[in-house]
């Protein structure tokens, strides 16, 4: 599994970053984990908020930080 | 019941003089924090749900669908002041709608709104300067979006935008979270809201608390007043390079008017401050070419002026 974390590197995609990785953590998956900061990479999602979370190239989540056991809820649910 | 616990804390507790000058900053500083804070808890609670169930998606869908006819730069401003606006994220904002086929004005209609008016801004009036105040602001704040966006959009400034970001399909996000909103969620939102700020609005309301003490009433009429022409044009280009978070501002901008600046000068420059910023003209410089980054501000700067310009003729506060 791939996962992206988009954002320009502001508070709240930081937050978004650590909670993915506690909850990659806690379910024991391996993930390639990636924070893409480069404005023109991140608008070529289609998102209309940052922070955003991709998975497989899918996005998944835009414009709120989820907490971990909500990220967590999100993988299971792939 | 605020005013009393203030009264009795700065007068009775800390045995501070009514009639001394750091008596009364005080009693301004405790009184209007207390007030404004729980003001704005209430209201962020209220706008926190409201937009749990309105995500941007579905907003960028209602104003793209063109049922709207004539009204979509009304709408889209509208929206531009429900949603919650920081720098960072608008260009991804401004890509995602044109990339939707949003006409540049109504995108610009709700870029120049977003900021300007919103939920924080707006507690901070009501709290400090009434409610006849606030209406009106929020009122010129959106006309000034729907303005703005309707001037740029008839100047064919298409061409000023980076071809690569202006076929960028719209992401579908369907999941989102699975989202379950529960009391627990939109409150911790609210506080996030609040903690990104707060500090901002004591230090404004601070400042504001010292204007009130120290300077003497009717201060700043002799040179400020709405018989100088200027006036209203300095203050905005003033404005400019200075950025601030809307609630750092207002506070102080309460205290000015008090003392004797008229409303129009104020809040023209209060809207020059938070609607032009540095920060995000930097931002929009990634998409747009200088030109058009010219052309977006000489229009909101000009719409503020002629606004202040209104509100010094027509209103005696």
């Amino acid at each position: 599994m791939k996962i992206k974390v988009l954002g320009s590197g502001c508070v709240n995609c930081m937050r978004l970053e650590e909670n993915t990785l506690a909850a990659v953590k806690e379910l024991g998956l391996t993930v390639e984990l990636e924070h893409i900061y480069d404005m023109a990479e991140i608008v070529s999602y289609g998102i209309m908020a940052t922070p955003a979370l991709v998975v497989d190239e899918k996005v998944i989540l835009a414009g709120k930080v989820a907490d971990s056991a909500e990220i967590k809820d999100i993988l299971n649910n792939l | 019941m605020i005013e009393q616990f203030s009264q009795y804390f700065v007068y009775d507790v800390f045995k501070l003089s009514r009639q001394s000058q750091i008596g009364s900053s005080l009693d301004f500083f405790v009184y209007d924090s207390i007030k404004i804070f729980l003001l704005l808890i209430i209201v962020t609670h209220l706008m926190s749900w409201l937009r749990a169930y309105l995500p941007l998606e579905k907003i960028r869908d209602i104003i793209n669908s063109k049922k709207f006819y004539g009204l979509d730069y009304l709408l889209a401003s509208i929206f531009g002041a429900i949603t919650p606006f920081c720098s960072c994220s608008s260009i991804p904002l401004f890509v995602g709608f044109v990339g939707a086929g949003v006409p540049l004005g109504v995108t610009f209609a709700f870029l120049i709104t977003s900021p300007l008016v919103n939920e924080v801004a707006l507690t901070l009036f009501a709290g400090l300067f009434g409610l006849k105040v606030t209406i009106i602001y929020a009122v010129s704040g959106i006309m000034l979006g729907v303005i703005g966006g309707m001037i740029l959009g008839r100047l064919k400034i298409e061409k000023y935008i980076d071809n690569k970001f202006l076929n960028i399909t719209p992401a579908q996000v369907d999941k989102n979270g699975t989202r379950i909103i529960t009391f627990k969620k939109i409150s911790r939102e609210a506080f996030d809201i609040i903690n990104k700020i707060y500090i901002y609005i004591l230090v404004g309301i601070a400042i504001g608390a010292l204007i009130h003490g120290y300077v003497p009433t009717g201060y700043f009429e002799g040179y400020l007043s709405g018989q100088t022409w200027w006036s209203v044009p300095v203050a905005v280009i003033l404005a400019v390079p200075l950025y601030s978070n809307a609630s750092g501002v207002i506070p102080i901008i309460q205290a000015l008017v008090a003392k004797g600046v008229p409303l129009g000068t104020a809040l023209a420059f209060m809207m020059a401050t938070v609607g032009l910023s540095l920060p995000e003209a930097l931002m929009l410089k990634r998409v747009m070419k200088l030109k058009l980054l010219l052309i977006f501000f000489a229009t909101v700067t000009i719409s503020i002026i002629i606004l202040g310009y209104l509100f010094n003729i027509n209103m005696i506060y």
